[in-house]
């Protein structure tokens, strides 16, 4: 008997440990590129990344792809007047952030899809009355072809539609990227289940770098 | 008083009170239906914003739980929710000015189920709200809400 107790609980603290190396998978496109090394030749895998970007942020100021190096982020896409699944999202939004308050490795990114009445002013605003201070998360403004292809990197769906409430369809990932800008998870927004997975997710990432510092 | 019409008065009270309580029941059953349609419609239509709770969110939505305020413009509700809201509102102590977009494809019925959904959850007790109710209110806002379009 106590053979089997000790054998229960050795099986218990290896799931552990196998907890604590799990990572996150690496989402997206994919290219095996061979190089020259020394002579010999090396294959690596080259994976799809967020491209570098500039847009203007809710306090008008320029926000650039570098200001997310040493962090990891969360990237969706939103516009303030909309009357269906975006105030589900920013409210989860919201979750994410007071989670993760004041960390500096944690950030959070949102487009507005719509440029033509969502200018920064619009987002301050909005960002105020969610009331959400510091640039921890932010808020950006940018051309409607600027937004558009960067969701398409992201690989969320975005375009204007008359037909659709509020005059946008759009989907209402969270999407999560690593410091390398690689894609790491995609989440549904609306789903609390799914932002609790989020979570989760991103403190496996956090780990990640935590781990291979050491 | 003979006996016997004392008994007949004791019965024609009992059957008077048999009524009022059938009525009692017939209002309850019916605010019970009506709660439960306007739930499901709640939840596909306002919960996005105004939160499962009616907790709203943050200063862009106002909560629905300020029970002095939903009961002091009872008469408001069924226009807001048919035709939508460009004002200011003050709710819970706090300022609101969202536009709460407009709902026009909602029946006289539905918005009924609605509003006496969010009228008895939260904290709200306003009993039933039904349909004809619903439709003297609807009636009165046409000309007030195209007076607030052009305000703005």
């Amino acid at each position: 008997m106590k053979k089997y107790v000790s054998f229960a609980i050795s099986l218990m603290l290896w799931a552990c440990a196998q907890e604590e190396q799990k990572r996150l998978p690496i989402l997206g496109e994919r290219e095996a590129v061979t190089k020259e090394v020394n002579g010999k030749s090396i294959t690596d895998t080259i994976y799809q990344t967020i491209p570098s970007f500039t847009f203007i942020n809710q306090d008008s100021m320029a926000v650039t792809s570098k200001d997310f190096d040493n962090s990891i982020y969360v990237a969706d896409f939103f516009f303030t007047s909309c009357p269906s699944i975006c105030p589900t999202m920013s409210k989860n939004l919201l979750k994410v952030l007071n989670k993760y308050q004041g960390n500096s490795e944690v950030k959070i990114l949102s487009h507005s899809i719509d440029s033509k009445y969502d200018t920064p002013w619009v987002l301050k605003r909005y960002a105020d009355k969610l009331g959400v201070e510091g640039n921890q998360w932010q808020f950006v403004h940018g051309s409607q072809q600027d937004i558009y292809t960067m969701a398409d990197k992201y690989m969320v769906y975005a375009k204007e539609d008359a037909e659709a409430p509020g005059g946008f369809e759009h989907q209402g990932w969270f999407i999560l990227i690593d410091k390398e800008k690689r894609i790491r998870g995609a989440y549904d927004g609306t789903n609390d289940d799914q932002v609790a997975q989020l979570m989760r997710d991103m403190d496996i990432l956090l780990s990640e770098y935590s781990n291979d510092k050491k | 008083m003979t006996k016997n019409s004392l008994i007949l008065v004791c019965f024609f009270l009992a059957v008077i009170t048999c009524v009022i309580n059938g009525c009692q029941g017939q209002q309850e059953i019916k605010k019970a239906q009506f709660f439960t349609n306007g739930q499901s419609l709640y939840s596909a239509k306002c919960e996005n914003c105004h939160g499962a709770k009616g907790e709203g969110l943050g200063n862009l939505y106002p909560p629905l739980t300020d029970t002095a305020f939903v009961r002091s413009i009872r008469h408001e509700l069924a226009c807001i929710v048919k035709h939508g809201l460009h004002k200011e509102l003050i709710v819970d102590n706090r300022t609101f000015d969202t536009e709460m977009p407009a709902n026009p494809a909602l029946t006289d019925q539905e918005i009924a189920y609605i509003l006496t959904y969010v009228g008895n959850a939260f904290g709200n007790e306003l009993g039933l709200i039904d349909t004809e109710e619903v439709s003297v209110h609807l009636k009165n806002c046409a000309a007030k809400n195209s007076a607030r379009s052009i305000d703005r």
